[in-house]
């Protein structure tokens, strides 16, 4: 085990832009393991999973390209040179600069003269809140109400269920479209739409956490002890559904993400000059021909956030699962 | 005019007559007329939805050639550098932007090698009479020289696209399957038998890996019906994506609502079918029952 922390912390230490975050959790790895040898106590529970979390470098490399997203989404207006809709007439369609571009355009320009770089960079900062946003309400209303279909059981159960099965026999993707197709294309419509499409796996999944621990000893205590229906569900019950949930929650994110782009992408979603990675790929889609670099970049921020969520995703939770562990 | 036409529409009705009526029409195959062309959306659904099915079965097709044999090849050689790449690759499949996977393929291989062409089905100077709506089918039919060879190479990259989340998705889940067959002890007999490695993993490991498999595959094809809007979009196939995006745009909310209606049938229908057929293929199930 010391091992293993040992050799995490170097990895930490070798990642550049978000040595920042990292050094945090490598300080509290190390005090950590400090108090573990002078005690003998079994490492506290966030030890125990960086440890196992660690393990997983994939999962580690993903964690630290959210973060260097996060902090480019955060500090935006100084990362970015350009304004996301400031059109420079004098520099429309400009190469990268290692194709022969000039100006210190980094990404090249677009057709009307926007900087490629920093409409990725502001574009970033609205993927990330889209995710946050689509995850919060989902998550929310998710474990809602499966608490209610899995701690009251019965036709509350039934209803919410079937509906939620009903949800799930259509791909996302087409749901999200029927959604906007009837509300009407704009972003906030599309947020809903995804927090909507997604919604069925958060009450799968605490229904069927409830359902686990509802059966539990300490569940019978408390209601023994006379808890009311509330205490129980919401304070003696939810907090020992987290770990499925935190893991669903992350690969959330790039769900979202992913499907907000490609609605997008198909007009659906953000409206141009909104500088949201989807659109300007569908705004790029005349200059495939001419002008690679307005189509190659948006798509390559998509894809490395979403691979960084999945990742996260997938290390998160092979390190929260009893079952995966040891 | 305008009352004879709320009539003949029967917008002068209240709203609950409407929707039983559209319900009742419904069950009949009946889902209104397309605001733009007058056609009746189901015949609109008809014509179009030959090239969805084509474009489908060879995007799965390529999906299953490829991600079957490399979650195979990657299970065998666990550990190793070759499961490695593999699990790397299969992840950046499932994680891809395919707008943004389509794009960058018309780039390479339209723009730069000029090896495939950018867009539709076939080319203008072939014009082939629709007999059952499939192209590959129907060019082999005619008696055009060299348009089946044209039709194969407008299939080739949307195929590829849309098959992409598929084979990763394949390729994972074979790669968790076999592994977990390996480990049975009908495997260690049959090594122990001394069989050649290629038929303890070709015959008696895979046939028993195959069967979640199976049941992937069936899934995604639902999943690959709505990947086709976004495939349909980029590369200008003339499919039912193209079609929803293209009604959603001219606000034709019959072709709209009757459109999502079908694939989503469609979609029930297929994921029905694989039930029915995971009962088939694997008789554990039937014996539980």
């Amino acid at each position: 085990m010391t091992n293993n922390n040992d050799n995490t912390v170097p990895s930490q230490a070798a990642a550049g832009p978000a040595a920042q975050a990292a050094a945090s959790h490598a300080a509290e790895v190390a005090e950590a393991r400090e108090a573990e040898q002078t005690s003998g106590a079994p490492p506290h529970p966030l030890v125990d999973f960086w440890h196992y979390f660690s393990e997983n470098k994939g999962a580690v490399m993903g964690l630290f390209a959210i973060i260097v997203i996060v902090l480019a989404a955060v500090l935006a207006d100084v990362v970015a040179p350009y304004a996301p809709d400031e059109q420079i007439r004098t520099a429309l369609l400009v190469p990268p600069f290692w194709a022969g571009g000039t100006g210190g355009y980094i990404f090249g320009t677009d057709d009307v003269g926007r900087d490629i770089f920093s409409r990725i960079v502001h574009g970033a900062r609205l993927s990330l809140f889209v995710g946050l946003l689509v995850v919060t309400i989902s998550l929310a209303a998710g474990i809602f109400l499966g608490l209610l279909a899995g701690f009251f059981r019965g036709w509350v159960d039934v209803a919410i269920m079937r509906a939620m099965d009903i949800m799930l026999a259509i791909p996302s993707l087409l749901l999200a479209i029927a959604i906007v197709a009837i509300l009407g294309p704009s972003l906030t419509n599309a947020i809903l739409a995804i927090a909507i499409v997604i919604l069925p796996h958060y009450v799968r999944l605490t229904r069927a956490a409830v359902i686990t621990e509802a059966g539990k000893d300490y569940v019978m205590a408390s209601r023994v002890a006379g808890a009311s229906k509330m205490r129980l569900m919401f304070d003696t019950i939810l907090p020992n559904c987290w770990a499925p949930l935190i893991v669903q929650a992350t690969l959330g994110f790039s769900t979202a993400i992913l499907d907000a782009a490609a609605l997008g992408f198909l007009g659906l979603g953000a409206q141009p000059p909104t500088p949201e990675w989807g659109s300007m790929l569908a705004d790029a889609l005349q200059f495939v021909q001419r002008a690679w670099w307005v189509v190659t970049f948006p798509g390559l921020a998509i894809l490395v956030t979403v691979l960084a969520f999945n990742l996260m995703g997938d290390g998160l939770r092979d390190a929260l699962d009893p079952k995966m562990k040891r | 005019m305008l009352n004879l036409i709320k009539a003949l529409l029967g917008l002068d009705k209240p709203l609950w007559q409407q929707y039983t009526l559209y319900l009742y029409h419904a069950i009949q195959g009946d889902l209104g007329l397309s605001i733009v062309t007058k056609k009746p959306v189901i015949e609109e659904f008809l014509t179009l939805f030959p090239a969805t099915i084509e474009l489908t079965l060879c995007a799965m097709l390529f999906a299953v050639t490829i991600g079957l044999p490399a979650g195979i090849w990657a299970a065998v050689k666990r550990g190793t550098a070759v499961d490695h790449s593999v699990m790397a690759v299969s992840l950046t499949g499932y994680s891809m932007p395919i707008f943004w996977w389509g794009l960058l393929l018309i780039i390479f291989c339209s723009v730069t090698l000029g090896i495939t062409p950018v867009s539709g089905r076939l080319s203008a100077e072939y014009w082939i009479d629709p007999t059952t709506g499939f192209m590959l089918i129907d060019t082999l039919l005619s008696e055009e020289e060299g348009a089946f060879a044209d039709a194969l190479h407008h299939l080739v990259l949307p195929a590829i696209v849309l098959g992409t989340i598929p084979l990763a998705v394949i390729a994972r889940m074979t790669r968790s399957s076999m592994l977990e067959v390996l480990r049975e002890d009908y495997v260690r007999t049959a090594r122990a038998k001394g069989l050649s490695p290629l038929r303890v993993i070709g015959v008696h490991a895979l046939r028993n890996a195959l069967i979640p498999v199976i049941t992937v595959i069936g899934l995604q094809l639902g999943t690959m019906l709505a990947g086709a809007i976004l495939t349909e979009t980029i590369f200008s196939w003339p499919g039912i994506g193209r079609w929803l995006i293209q009604s959603i745009a001219r606000r034709d909310y019959p072709s709209v609502q009757g459109g999502i209606l079908l694939v989503a049938s469609v979609i029930i229908t297929v994921n029905l079918l694989v039930d029915v057929l995971y009962g088939i293929i694997n008789p554990r199930i039937r014996h539980t029952r």
